[in-house]
């Protein structure tokens, strides 16, 4: 936890994990809830496979399995893959940029609480009445019809949660633009710096209109506004439109860290620097740049003409080419390397062709005419997945294996970890490769049941069977965790022996202020090219001084607190009288504690350097 | 600001280049100032005037993204050193958007 080695009582844990405006404590809460969210996302799809397992179940009913459905893509994508993702690039961007702490440690926490109490709203409507039903793209003349409250939960919850996002990416861009080390300029970033700091700039633009998207519906169903109702001469495509120009992008701001963290996996376990690092950028940036130019091909069947069409498919397949650099730049940094096969490393060599599994789907449903076949099957939903799971899925449980020493100092074990390595693997492919067939052979998406005797029995079973082997990977990825825990053996600078970046230059987990003396950056892996003139860490490049820390603060959770009382007040305003005071009280809660935060002065604390020299004194260490 | 970071080693050389830099700075911030008070005239006489809506329409347009520019580059100094981040996210917030608009314009509207 924290270097000061004293033992602190667990009220007192608590409190100071609440309070926490620490990247490294910020990133810790952001994996606990992420995969907390993840583990429910993950009941949920294991209910949506128990349903199809056999034709004409019961398990559960119709509009039952609609809420499980739309809560597993809205949990999955908005509160288990971006936070878990946001929670490593909050533990490890700022020690590879050579930074004591990101730009505004203050609205980092609040980021985090707000997407936290976003996502608990979201997760509450299960208990009040019915979660929302209209699929996690919540298309408007679906949730405009969908009765009860489950479609506010969505608007409000996610409305809150993505402030917190975009907060986040703001803040990442700014630590990134203004916080690098002396040496470590643009293209000496890490991949993994530079696909936080593109899939940031997508957060920026790609999130305002989802905001604006989700308070038109809310405006919709809670204010009795017209924007989206044919029969007051509203539009519903505008809705499909506005959700995709922020959906398209959101697929890359998850799929680009995990591009990343792969990026940093594959040069250190095959020792071997990063093959065409500037043409990896230079893909990332291009990915980035396209992700705008597509949303379109979500909506081929909408009826936008061919002329539409036709442009959104060649954008579309334009995204193959930097992609395909990425490949090949991947494979080449692995050919002729000296490569040890630990877990991240397995996830890595097994990330390729899955991933380039649905980078090849992708190219065949974009093209428009085709689609018009694929389209809301489950030919889809296999792509998909291919995408997320095969990507963002492998990046994550590789990035947890990769990055565990680093955050919390002891290593995670191997045997287990290639057990759920094999059993994602195996189970993940037994789920989805099927679904491509059980799309084709005309299977809609979306569907609660089917019929016996349509030719979908057996591909629906295997699928379901490879579903029970994702659930056991995670359970034995649990089971390495707990047993990680209690051992607690303590590992050194560079557990894994091949790091390149700055990182793994410092202590494992590192001190709160990170850094004692700001490296000097020579060159792109600076770890790696101190190793090989013989140097055991970096070269300082300051002399020791007073560091300024930020104080820790509970307002960012009063904050989200007050915007979390106040959504539930919006909601029920037409139902019960006392809605409206509940909404008013909630946004005095959060205004109150922003004006207070406004006017009274922090200026954070200085750690002087008599106690930095002494705690080198007592530990031999030289950070 | 930006442009006063010369340092030649010499007081009195700095202090010439940067009153000069100074005072040109500050004679573009009058004419610019000047121009847009112009444009802005030449906007209230185009209403004024009575002429098509197809004309008068676009040309305020065109005139209102001429005084953007006026003011980012002239007011907010985006021209200077330092400020190539926040003008790179400026113009991708602005192709985002404009491309936004676009797609509207042609196949949700028209």
């Amino acid at each position: 936890m924290s270097t000061y080695a004293q033992k602190k009582g667990f009220g007192a844990t608590v409190w100071d994990y609440l309070t926490t405006v620490d990247h490294k404590k910020i990133a810790v809460l952001y994996l606990i809830a992420g995969g907390f969210f993840f583990v429910v996302g993950g009941l949920e799809a294991m209910f949506i496979r128990i349903q199809l397992a056999v034709p004409n179940s019961d398990f559960v009913s119709a509009g039952l399995y609609n809420q499980i459905l739309t809560m597993h893509g809205t949990t999955m994508i908005f509160l288990a893959a971006m936070p878990l993702l946001f929670g490593f690039m909050n533990a490890i961007m700022p020690l590879q940029i050579g930074a004591r702490d990101v730009a505004f440690p203050f609205i980092n926490a609040l980021g985090f609480w707000l997407f936290f109490f976003g996502g608990v709203f979201l997760n509450l409507s299960w208990f009040l009445g019915g979660a929302p039903d209209a699929g996690w793209t919540s298309y408007a003349s679906l949730s405009l019809a969908s009765e009860g409250h489950g479609i506010d939960f969505y608007l409000l919850g996610l409305q809150i949660s993505g402030a917190g996002t975009l907060m986040g990416g703001i803040n990442f861009l700014v630590t990134i633009i203004n916080m690098r080390a002396p040496g470590m300029t643009y293209m000496r970033m890490p991949l993994f710096t530079w696909t936080t700091f593109v899939a940031s700039a997508l957060i920026l633009f790609a999130f305002p209109p989802l905001t604006v998207g989700i308070f038109l519906l809310m405006f919709d169903r809670l204010f009795g506004s017209n924007f989206f109702v044919t029969a007051a001469g509203g539009n519903t495509i505008i809705w499909e439109h506005l959700f995709w120009i922020f959906g398209h992008p959101e697929v890359y701001i998850l799929v680009l860290p995990a591009f990343g963290i792969f990026s940093e996996i594959i040069p250190v376990f095959s020792r071997k620097r990063l093959f065409g690092y500037s043409s990896m950028v230079f893909a990332t940036v291009l990915i980035g740049f396209l992700g705008f130019m597509v949303w379109a091909h979500h909506m081929f069947t909408v009826g936008l003409g061919p002329i539409a069409n036709a442009i959104f498919a060649v954008a579309t397949m334009a995204i193959a080419v930097p992609t395909g650099i990425k490949i090949f730049n991947w494979l080449f940094t692995m050919w002729g390397g000296s490569i040890k096969f630990t877990t991240p490393m397995h996830y890595a060599v097994a990330f390729i062709p899955s991933f380039l599994m649905g980078g090849v789907t992708g190219v065949m449903l974009a093209s428009a005419a085709a689609d018009y076949q694929y389209h809301d099957t489950y030919f889809v939903v296999a792509h998909f997945h291919y995408v997320i799971v095969g990507g963002v899925v492998f990046a994550i449980l590789a990035g947890t294996t990769f990055y565990w020493p680093k955050m919390f100092g002891t290593m995670l074990n191997e045997t287990l970890g290639k057990i759920t390595f094999w059993l994602f693997f195996i189970g993940f492919h037994l789920t989805f490769f099927i679904q491509h067939f059980l799309g084709l052979w005309g299977m809609p998406r979306r569907i609660f049941t089917f019929l016996e005797g349509q030719g979908l029995e057996t591909g629906n079973f295997v699928s379901t069977v490879g579903a029970f082997f994702m659930a056991a990977a995670t359970v034995v990825l649990v089971i390495n965790i707990i047993i990680t825990t209690v051992k607690n053996e303590r590992v050194g600078n560079d557990p894994w022996g091949d790091g390149r970046t700055l990182e793994w230059a410092i202590p494992s987990p590192p001190p709160f202020y990170n850094f004692k003396q700001l490296p000097l950056v020579r060159g792109l892996d600076p770890l790696w090219i101190e190793k090989m003139e013989g140097k055991k860490g970096m070269t300082p490049a300051e002399p020791l001084g007073d560091i300024h820390m930020p104080n820790a603060s509970f307002i960012p959770f009063v904050i989200s607190f007050g915007l979390f009382v106040a959504a539930f007040g919006a909601m029920y305003r037409l139902d019960y009288g006392w809605g409206l005071p509940v909404l008013i009280i909630g946004l005095a809660i959060t205004f109150g504690s922003m004006f207070l935060r406004s006017v009274k002065d922090d200026h954070g604390f200085h750690i002087h350097k008599e106690e930095l020299i002494d705690e080198d004194d007592n530990k031999g260490v030289k950070a | 600001m930006e442009n006063n970071q010369t340092n030649t080693g010499n007081a009195t050389v700095d202090i010439a280049y940067r009153r000069k830099k100074n005072a040109e700075e500050m004679r573009h911030q009058v004419i610019t100032f000047t121009l847009m008070i112009f444009l802005t005239i030449v906007a209230f006489v185009a209403v004024g005037a009575g002429m098509s809506g197809w004309f008068t329409v676009p040309f305020i347009l065109l005139l209102a993204a001429v005084q953007v520019a006026f003011q980012l580059y002239y007011f907010m100094h985006m021209s200077h050193k330092g400020h190539e981040a926040p003008a790179l996210f400026l113009y991708s917030g602005l192709l985002v958007g404009l491309i936004t608009i676009l797609a509207f314009v042609t196949i949700v509207w028209w």
